[in-house]
């Protein structure tokens, strides 16, 4: 049994919270400055090149990428052969996340509770998704998440035999509602099978797959060509403002489902798809 | 065409422009999102004032994150507008001129800004960064309590946005997209 200290994982938290929100990961980058190459529409050439001065900036002097700094959510896996000494793991992970938006001139856009609507003015609690693993270590990924993309993601239980061009057409009805709410060029995150939780949850886990990675599935990486190549057919472009470049990329992960049912979450991300990952 | 603008605005420069202008708006623009909103909607049920006059004025749908010891604000981009439009043909019967923001409007919204020559504009959503560096000083007005979602009196210069929602109805969100539809 391996022992982790939770000032170690508040520490690794706090720092997660801040650089995720100053900087992409090198995949996000890369994918922008091909969009810029690829659009076709002279006012969508001109927003892309925004968006790259836009994380230049917010790099060189730590202004937020975005203001909605979002809610901080966590996939962690954690070793079975691991104990947490000085508190519980999901006390130091949301310590972490206090001190992260607080230290990190970050926004506090979390309600603690969502009728009566008063600011935690912490960013707490976090959103946390726990996998239990073989081994002694501890795996965070912190996926914080705005909510103008947010907001346009959807879940369809389809029936199976609806099959692949229901699946095709409910990702595409969503992101054509999304248009510019959800701040295009998007990332679309897609969870296809599992039940009604499990869909959203491996939708959302979808997006923090390097956005230049297709799935190793044969028949879901032709799938997500496909349906990036419809996205595109769209026209809503950069900023909803018409063009070709739609989304950067599709991402689907998928999980065995139930005889009846074909359930399909698409969990929309903007351009700004921050994540990062560390093994304490 | 690239256009520089002032706010508050006037009635002549607003009838100048067309839904795909790009424009710089320098002057006087002020912060309102989701719970101000509802804040200055019970005002006006209670017959109490606004915490700024509407009148000619400009909203910029907005919620900085906070600004670090040197700096004048945080990231400043747009939030989503459609939140808004519940209360938003209300404050432009009564004078208001501009919103900036991102994202498609309702029909009542739409037929508000034709009726009172108004202006819709969409700044770049997630550019807030960039965005920030137009604003040269804020201060809050109103609503402090509300952190984020406070009203701030900003001064902005060159601040970049597009008209989406022009005086005569036009709606670049539908013309646009339909020419790169395939």
């Amino acid at each position: 049994m391996r022992t982790v200290l939770s000032t170690d994982i508040t520490n690794a938290v706090r720092d997660m919270c801040i650089e995720a929100a100053h900087f992409l990961s090198d995949d996000m980058k890369s994918a922008l400055v091909n969009a810029k190459e690829n659009e076709e529409s002279e006012l969508g050439k001109k927003i892309l090149g925004q968006l790259k001065e836009n994380l230049d900036i917010a790099s060189s002097e730590m202004i937020p990428i975005c203001q909605d700094t979002g809610m901080a959510v966590f996939f962690v896996e954690v070793g079975q052969d691991v104990h947490v000494e000085g508190g519980s793991l999901s006390d130091a992970i949301n310590e972490g996340v206090r001190k992260g938006y607080e230290e990190g001139y970050l926004r506090k856009s979390v309600v603690g509770d969502p009728l009566l609507r008063e600011n935690t003015k912490d960013n707490t609690p976090a959103v946390i998704h726990y996998d239990i693993v073989p081994g002694d270590s501890i795996k965070l990924t912190i996926a914080p998440k705005g909510f103008g993309s947010e907001n346009m993601s959807r879940i369809f239980m389809l029936k199976p035999a609806e099959g692949i061009e229901g699946v095709k057409n409910a990702v595409v009805r969503a992101v054509s509602d999304a248009g510019p709410n959800a701040c295009p060029p998007m990332v679309v995150g897609v969870g296809i099978g599992g039940t009604f939780e499990k869909c959203a949850e491996i939708a959302k886990k979808a997006l923090t797959r390097p956005v230049n990675e297709h799935s190793k599935l044969e028949h879901i990486a032709k799938l997500e060509t496909e349906i990036l190549e419809m996205i595109n057919n769209t026209g809503i472009g950069p900023a909803g403002l018409g063009g070709r470049i739609t989304a950067l990329a599709v991402n689907i992960e998928t999980y065995p489902t139930h005889i009846a049912g074909l359930p399909v979450a698409v969990n929309i991300c903007c351009h700004v798809n921050r994540h990062s990952t560390r093994v304490i | 065409m690239d256009i520089h603008i002032s706010a508050p605005l006037k009635e002549e420069e607003i009838k100048k422009l067309h839904a795909g202008d790009m424009v710089y708006i320098s002057g006087t623009v002020y912060t309102a999102r989701d719970a101000a909103h509802k804040r200055m909607e019970e005002a006006l049920d209670s017959n109490k004032e606004l915490p700024f006059d509407v009148r000619n004025n400009m909203i910029y749908y907005l919620g900085p994150s906070p600004a670090r010891p040197s700096c004048v604000i945080g990231s400043a981009g747009p939030t989503t507008s459609s939140r808004m439009d519940k209360y938003t043909p209300r404050l432009l019967s009564m004078g208001l001129k501009g919103m900036i923001g991102k994202g498609k409007r309702s029909a009542e919204v739409k037929k508000a800004v034709v009726e009172n020559k108004a202006v819709y504009f969409a700044a770049i959503g997630g550019a807030g960064a960039l965005l920030s560096k137009a604003i040269v000083s804020s201060e809050v007005i109103a609503y402090e309590d509300l952190g984020t979602e406070a009203v701030r009196k900003l001064e902005v210069r060159d601040l970049p946005a597009i008209v989406v929602i022009d005086p005569e109805g036009n709606d670049l969100y539908e013309t646009a997209v339909d020419a790169y539809k395939k």
